[in-house]
């Protein structure tokens, strides 16, 4: 016998009486503004949340904001001219030169501050996390109450996808907060109005 | 392996030597509880929240084998491949030549407690495989060749200075520097490396959805992902409770995770795994090591809806003042005390008592796992089984004569009220177990029944 024959035998004959899913399994989050509540989430986990009406002042913000970094990167058509560093390179190690990387994200939920972003929109899973400083762009009506909305949103998914709430952190020595543990050092979450 | 374990009271009391740092460790955990207390305050739902991931967690529990078949064919249609390991052992020699066949002798490795459990680290580098734990946290105790002291907080028993004095010796940081943001910044740059050069990465699963084959991974720190997305062999390992049903069931398990764990509304990065990338391998190992035994445990097949959030150890009075070491085992703590006895009955048989039955680990729980009513059973499966010291026994044979004939509690107790007034030395001594690290209390003058009988009679 197999060791997942012998497994599946043996759970059939040690688990308990049969039992039922929850009738309920989603709550509703009511907010006066979620916006607000998703800025507001945002603020405390050290992210900044820029409103932009199109993609002309996107590629205007992001030209002040990282006005003197080298090695910017994008997934974003609109700020191809922004962009110094291309992410044509098959190998993800490449991509450890990176600076600043402002990518395409799907949607933002208000309750923890988390923004989905998935293989859909980027062309290595490892560029959120390898960048040195990142900024997700998603459209200003994509925000979510909690996080039954945003599962309900997500009915297929494709091979990887991430919710990433702020940037990377620890407090591992002795519980000091720490900004910058292996990913991001920053996060900046632009509101785009005309997607 | 086979280090000679030193039972939990005899840890706890080499722990307590030394008051202030006792008292540090408490407040900083106690820290941590409160941040949950608040977190969990701010959602109107949060009890019913627990209600239902209980609820979730009991329906995998009676339809196990059914969700994890439905798992594992998702998954290979996924293009994973997926492992069985029916113990430690197993588990280990897979991950070994997985590594073997690709060539591979060095590895990157996320939390996974798991692996932990599986002892894996030590078993493959007696094999030739070097394997470099990635949380800063898990890296800092690796480095000190001791296990992490807490599930959440691996590091949560060291002062900065100790992890000063570490990272100059091994990572060639300033002598004498504390800075947690300086030292931080040094270990990221040593890990960066390790992530950008090895060409295998292992992660723990949080959570396996049988309804598409995926799990979640959840990290604070970014280092599943950058060790997984660089990696070409991805290895990620599970025991066999981590299932659940749907993809949606994660809502209600992420939104208590990271709360009932930190306070945090959700960890920085949960990243779902569903497919390899191109020209990337995947592999899943499913392990059961004595989880299908505590499944047909009726007392305590619960404890297997546990989803490692810490928070039972965060609010323990017992782990606060004890540190996680003196438990011994993988996981500490309330739930780790009710898990151990299940992989080795002699050894563990200390840990179910490391507890005063306060009940404060069930109350947090987010899965509403009964934890301090299984301490308990599990007391009484040990001493039956004859897993309990002689000197226990006995204690606890003498208190229930004591305790069961009324008038010989009434001569008792009065002999020992007037021991402590006349002779208190007799009492405040190192024989009793209840005088360390602290005084005795003022003998009362009468015992509660005299007082009534008195007052009954004016």
């Amino acid at each position: 016998m197999t060791s997942r024959e012998r497994i599946l035998q043996q759970i059939k004959l040690n688990k308990p009486a049969e039992t039922q899913l929850p009738e309920v399994k989603r709550f509703d989050s009511l907010y006066e503004n979620t916006e607000d509540k998703f800025i507001e989430t945002l603020t405390a986990i050290y992210t900044e949340v820029i409103v932009v009406k199109d993609y002309a002042e996107l590629a205007q913000k992001a030209g002040e904001l990282y006005a003197s970094v080298v090695n910017r990167a994008t997934t974003i058509p609109a700020l191809g001219n922004w962009a110094d560093f291309s992410l044509n390179n098959p190998d993800p190690h490449a991509l450890e030169m990176i600076e600043i990387a402002i990518l395409q994200a799907e949607f933002g939920v208000a309750e923890n501050g988390a923004v989905w972003i998935s293989d859909a929109h980027l062309p290595h899973r490892a560029l959120p996390f390898i960048t040195q400083n990142l900024a997700f762009v998603i459209p200003r009506k994509a925000i979510v109450n909690n996080m039954h909305d945003a599962y309900e949103r997500l009915a297929d998914t494709t091979g990887w996808g991430c919710f990433i709430s702020g940037p990377s952190k620890t407090a591992d020595i002795e519980q000091s907060l720490v900004i910058g543990a292996h990913g991001a050092r920053s996060l900046v979450i632009f509101l785009l109005e005309e997607a | 392996m086979s280090k000679t374990i030193i039972e939990h009271s005899v840890a706890s009391e080499t722990f307590n030597k030394d008051e202030p740092y006792v008292d540090w460790h408490d407040e900083t955990l106690w820290f941590v509880r409160q941040k949950r207390d608040k977190s969990s305050k701010l959602l109107p739902e949060w009890e019913q929240l627990r209600e239902v991931a209980s609820g979730i967690k009991n329906y995998v529990l009676s339809h196990m084998d059914e969700l994890l078949i439905a798992f594992e064919q998702k998954a290979k249609e996924n293009g994973v491949h997926v492992h069985w390991a029916a113990d430690a052992a197993e588990h280990n020699e897979i991950v070994l030549n997985l590594l073997k066949q690709n060539n591979i002798d060095k590895m990157v490795k996320s939390k996974s407690m798991l692996t932990e459990e599986c002892h894996m680290n030590e078993f493959l580098s007696k094999n030739g495989i070097e394997v470099i734990d990635t949380d800063l946290g898990e890296r800092i105790v690796q480095l000190r060749n001791e296990p992490p002291s807490h599930i959440v907080l691996p590091a949560i028993h060291l002062k900065k200075k100790d992890i000063g004095d570490l990272f100059h010796e091994h990572l060639g940081t300033e002598a004498g520097a504390t800075d947690p943001q300086y030292l931080t910044e040094a270990a990221r740059q040593h890990l960066r490396d390790k992530f950008l050069t090895r060409r295998a990465a292992l992660t723990g699963v949080n959570f396996a959805i049988a309804e598409t084959g995926g799990f979640v991974v959840s990290t604070n720190e970014g280092n599943a992902d950058m060790g997984a997305h660089l990696a070409d062999i991805h290895i990620a390992c599970m025991g066999f409770e981590k299932i659940i049903p749907t993809q949606k069931d994660l809502a209600v398990f992420l939104r208590l995770l990271a709360r009932s764990a930190t306070g945090q509304p959700i960890t920085t990065y949960s990243s779902h795994f569903k497919k390899p990338r191109d020209g990337q391998e995947m592999h899943i190992i499913i392990v059961d090591n004595g989880r299908t035994t505590q499944l047909g445990r009726a007392d305590f097949r619960n404890s297997l809806k546990c989803i490692r959030c810490g928070a039972c150890m965060n609010t323990c009075p017992v782990y606060r003042r004890s540190g996680g070491h003196s438990y011994h085992n993988a996981v500490a703590g309330p739930i780790g005390s009710i898990l151990a006895p299940n992989l080795d009955m002699t050894k563990n048989a200390d840990l179910p008592f490391a507890s005063t039955l306060c009940g404060s680990c069930s109350n947090v729980c987010p899965v509403k796992i009964d934890i301090h009513d299984q301490l308990y059973k599990w007391r009484q499966v040990l001493v039956k089984g004859g897993h309990v010291p002689q000197t226990k026994e006995l204690g606890i044979k003498a208190m229930s004569v004591v305790l069961s004939q009324p008038r010989f509690y009434q001569w008792s107790g009065r002999l020992g009220r007037s021991l402590m007034r006349t002779v208190p030395f007799m009492v405040n001594n190192g024989m009793n177990p209840w005088f360390k690290q602290r005084e005795m209390p003022e003998p009362p003058k009468e015992s509660f029944r005299d007082w009534y009988i008195r007052n009954r009679k004016e």
